[in-house]
Parts: structure tokens; C-alpha cells; sequence
């Protein structure tokens, strides 16, 4: 008896997993077949899918640029220092992680809009984000930061503390510390979290249609594209999807190489 | 390890040929409906500028609840297109229903009602007062994709102007919206000084807009078509909605949006 309920339950595993598996890989998968890798290349050729491709990447390497150099001493300061509210803070900076995107739009516009809190100090400074491609870096950042600056956060707390205070008893900074020491350690999670952020910012849609607008070359990233395609030119849509599947799977191989190096080099350390 | 993975597979296939099987006419069925009782669920895709009359006239609509589902009239179409069956599809064109009926995907679209395309402001703004402002350096316009149809209806006007007046209006073109709801969001946020919207788009802001008519010879004529889904799954009961919007509740519930009878 005992067997045959482990059979079964063996069975209800492998159905589960098989169920997971294909309702996951099913539609990826749809996007690359009934379509030719011919007219997938040819209809990246018009105008409207480059001048995404090229936003896309100009403004993620900007937003992940500004999110490591903004970031990391960030997350350096939330990992090693401890202070009244902290978690209140950790989870305030978490909190975009599980935005919708609608809402995160609708709250950039509350808060950068033209009508918005700070709307008379931008136009003050002559700041305009709405209908520019700067707007799309902002939308980009709000919702992509949060992923790097948690996983640099967990990269800096598993340094070994001692490395730290050896540093210091040796007569460096806490700068120098912070480059020379905590930096290098916590690289490879450091890697892995901007990687998942570009990954997130490549994908941003709701924010940015609401917050940026989208005018091909000026805020029309490539989900954008993918969707104003759809209607008119569905085989350029799933060119462009595909695009982004194969850029996204490469950013989740590239993670996992990064901390699988990382978890054999803490286990060999 | 890989033997032990086969069976899995299987399964997953068999389960996927079943779940296809059971699959189609999704969204047709009787649902459970808003006025509870037996009643079917008619599924309608509407253009995002019906939103208003049709939801009045959804509640009005006797033989079925209904359903609606709010977009840009090409990408409704295109949902058609990749097999979506709403029972009803009303587009703020003829353009797309007769796409679609050329096509065999849906019967024979007619034509329930008419608009007006106006270049529509923020209410407590001055910057434009005009067709000629939006031509000005420095205004900030917003305007629908050239596949919606509010954007092609905004292509056809900016044809009718001279080649210098189209590319300085076109200068000021800041953003391409899917939707006229979109659109009216842009304005109401006050990012943007004007947008080309139908009067409807206006009167349902409820204040928050304003109008300026365009010139009649600028005017493009706006009629929109209906059409019954092939192979929904209530074509009797579609067929009465479109009824309706012919003559009856409808028909009333378009007036009094602002719509105009079709021409």
C-alpha cells in the first residue's frame, strides 16, 4: 500500500511539473514558430523596429549606468549600516518590485508631471520628462532599481566582515574600503543585480506608455513597438518579441552563470 | 534521468490536445452575468470612444448582460484577426469591420452612428485657441497612431492642410497614443496643449476639455461601423444588440453622448 501511494504521489509530481513546464514554455515557444527566420530579419528592416532597437538600448544602458553608480553606495549603506526605520526604508525601496505597472505610471505622473508635485520646479529648471526619451530613462529606473539595489544589497551583507575591519585597521578609508574591498567581493552579485535590472528596464511597457508617451525615436522603446505593431504588423511584433525573448533568456544564463561562480567561489573561499 | 522525463512530456501533450479542445469559442460562454439568472454574456469589442454610450446602453440591454472590452479599434481587429471571437465588434471606422468581412471573419458591417473630429485643449488652458496655434513652435501635440482610427482621421485632416502647415504641425506631434483614452489622459494631465479627439472624447471629459471645431472643409466624415462575429457563440442575441444601436435604447444613449445619427 505504502508503495502504490508513493507511485501515486510520484504521479501527481510529474503531472504538476509537467503542467508547469509546458503552460510556461508554451507561449515562447509559439512566438518562434509559424514564423519564418526570413521574414522575422526582414521586418526588423523597417524604420519603426530599428528606431526601437536603438531607444531601447540607448536609454536601458543609461538607466542601468545611473542605477550602479546611484545604487551601489545605496546599497553598500542599507547592507552595513543599521538605524531606526531601516526596514520601513528597505521596504519602501522594495516596494516597485510588486507595482503594477499602471500604478507605477499614474505615480511618476503624480510626482514628475507636469501637474504633478514637482512639476513647477521642473518647469522652473527647464526639466521636461513627459514626451521626452528622458522620461523613459526615469520610468526605466523607477521600476528596475529596486532589483539591483536588492540583490547588491544581499551581495554586500554576505561579505565576510572581517575583510572589512582588516582593511580599516590597515589604515584605509571607509571609501577606499568601499572600492577597493567591498566592491570587488560582492562584484559577482553586484553583475547578477544589474543584469536582472536591464533585463527589467528592457521590458518596461505601462510606466512608460503612461509617464513618456510614445513618438517612434523619441520614447517608442521596443515593447512599445511590439504593441503598436501588433495592430498593424503582427510578423514585426513577433520579431521584435523574439528579440527580447532571446535577450532575456541570454540576461537569466548570464545571472545564473554569475552567481553560480559566485556560490563556487564562496564555497571554495 | 531522461527516461524518467518522457512520460512527463506525454502527459503535457495529452493534456495540452485536451485543453485545446475545450478551448475554443473562449469568452462566449454563458458567464455569470451582472444580473445573475440564466442569461448568456454577449462579449462586445468596442472602440475605447463608445466607452460611455455603450456602457449606458450594456445596462439598458435586455437580452443579454454584456461584456465589453474597450480599445483601439485596430487592435480589437487585430484580436479578431488572431482568432479572439467577441460577439459584437464596433469600430470607430468602416475601414476595419469591412477588413474583417472581406476576410469572412465577421458578417456584414452597417454603419450606427457618426462623429466629429476637433482639436481638443485643457480646459484652463490658453496656449491654443486654433487649428493655426498648433502650427506655432513650442505646442505640445498629441495625436492618435496612424492605425487607430482617431489617428487616421488626423492624417486625413493634416492632408488637407498645405505641405508647410502639415510639417509644422506634424514638428509639434510629442506622442502617438493607441486610444483615444489615452489621449484624453495626456490632456487632462496637462502634458500636452492639444490633441486631435472626436467631440464625444470631449463631452465625456466632462469639463476637463474643450473643443475647437475644425474647419468644415478639414472635417474627414467619421461613421462607425458594427459587425456580428462569425462563430461567436450568440449571434441572435449580437444581433439584437446591433439592433439597438440602430434603433432603440442604443440609439438614444449615442445621441445623448454627442454622437451623430450615421449619415
Amino acid at each position: 500500500v505504502a508503495r502504490a501511494r508513493s507511485l501515486w504521489f510520484a504521479l501527481l509530481l510529474a503531472l504538476a511539473s509537467a503542467v508547469t513546464l509546458s503552460f510556461l514554455f508554451l507561449p515562447v515557444l509559439a512566438i518562434f514558430v509559424n514564423t519564418d527566420v526570413g521574414r522575422l530579419v526582414s521586418s526588423l528592416g523597417n524604420a519603426e523596429s530599428t528606431d526601437a532597437l536603438r531607444l531601447s538600448l540607448e536609454t536601458t544602458a543609461i538607466a542601468v549606468a545611473v542605477i550602479a553608480v546611484v545604487g551601489t553606495p545605496a546599497a553598500y549603506a542599507l547592507a552595513t549600516r543599521s538605524f531606526r526605520g531601516k526596514s520601513l526604508v528597505v521596504t519602501v525601496v522594495e516596494l516597485p518590485l510588486v507595482l503594477p505597472p499602471a500604478v507605477a505610471g499614474i505615480a511618476l505622473l503624480a510626482a514628475f508631471g507636469p501637474n504633478g508635485i514637482l512639476g513647477p520646479a521642473l518647469r522652473h529648471a527647464h526639466i521636461t520628462l513627459v514626451f521626452q526619451t528622458a522620461g523613459v530613462v526615469v520610468a526605466q529606473i523607477f521600476v528596475a532599481s529596486p532589483f539591483y539595489l536588492r540583490m547588491a544589497q544581499t551581495a554586500f551583507a554576505s561579505v565576510d566582515r572581517s575583510l572589512l575591519d582588516t582593511s580599516r585597521t590597515l589604515g584605509s578609508s571607509e571609501a577606499r574600503t568601499f572600492a577597493r574591498v567591498a566592491v570587488p567581493v560582492a562584484r559577482p552579485g553586484l553583475t547578477a543585480g544589474l543584469a536582472l535590472a536591464w533585463g527589467r528596464a528592457l521590458g518596461e511597457f505601462g510606466a512608460t506608455l503612461m509617464f513618456a508617451g510614445s513618438l517612434q525615436g523619441i520614447t517608442q522603446t521596443v515593447p512599445l513597438a511590439i504593441y503598436d505593431e501588433f495592430a498593424s504588423n503582427f510578423s514585426a511584433a513577433l520579431a521584435l518579441s523574439a528579440i527580447l525573448v532571446i535577450v532575456s533568456a541570454a540576461v537569466l544564463i548570464a545571472v545564473r552563470l554569475v552567481a553560480g561562480a559566485a556560490a563556487l567561489g564562496s564555497a571554495t573561499r | 534521468m531522461r527516461v524518467r522525463h518522457t512520460p512527463a512530456l506525454l502527459i503535457a501533450v495529452s493534456l495540452l490536445l485536451t485543453a485545446c479542445g475545450s478551448g475554443k469559442g473562449a469568452g462566449t460562454g454563458t458567464t455569470t452575468s451582472t444580473s445573475g439568472g440564466p442569461k448568456p454574456t454577449l462579449t462586445v469589442s468596442a472602440a475605447a470612444s463608445l466607452k460611455k454610450a455603450f456602457t449606458t446602453y450594456g445596462t439598458q440591454f435586455s437580452a443579454a448582460a454584456t461584456r465589453f472590452s474597450f480599445a483601439g479599434s485596430d487592435v480589437l481587429a487585430a484580436q479578431i484577426e488572431q482568432g479572439v471571437k467577441p460577439d459584437v465588434f464596433a469600430s470607430a471606422n468602416t475601414k476595419l469591420p469591412t477588413m474583417l468581412y472581406s476576410k469572412g471573419l465577421v458578417g456584414k458591417p452597417v454603419v450606427f452612428a457618426a462623429n466629429k473630429l476637433v482639436l481638443a485643449v485643457p480646459a484652463g488652458s490658453s496656449k491654443v485657441k486654433s487649428l493655426a496655434d498648433v502650427e506655432k513652435p513650442g505646442a505640445v501635440l498629441v495625436v492618435g497612431t496612424s492605425t487607430v482610427p482617431v489617428g487616421d482621421y488626423t492624417n486625413t485632416v493634416l492632408g488637407r492642410l498645405t505641405a508647410a502647415q502639415r510639417s509644422a504641425v506634424l514638428a509639434n506631434v510629442k506622442d502617438r497614443e493607441p486610444d483615444v483614452t489615452d489621449i484624453v489622459g495626456k490632456l487632462t494631465q496637462g502634458a500636452a496643449d492639444a490633441g486631435f479627439l472626436y467631440v464625444t472624447d470631449v463631452k465625456a471629459a466632462g469639463g476637463k476639455l474643450r473643443a475647437i471645431e475644425l474647419p468644415s472643409d478639414l472635417q474627414p466624415r467619421v461613421a462607425y461601423g458594427v459587425a456580428v462575429v462569425k462563430g461567436a457563440g450568440h449571434p441572435t442575441q449580437a444581433q439584437q444588440f446591433v439592433g439597438g444601436l440602430l434603433s432603440g435604447a442604443g440609439r438614444s444613449d449615442l445621441l445623448a453622448d454627442g454622437f451623430l445619427p450615421p449619415p
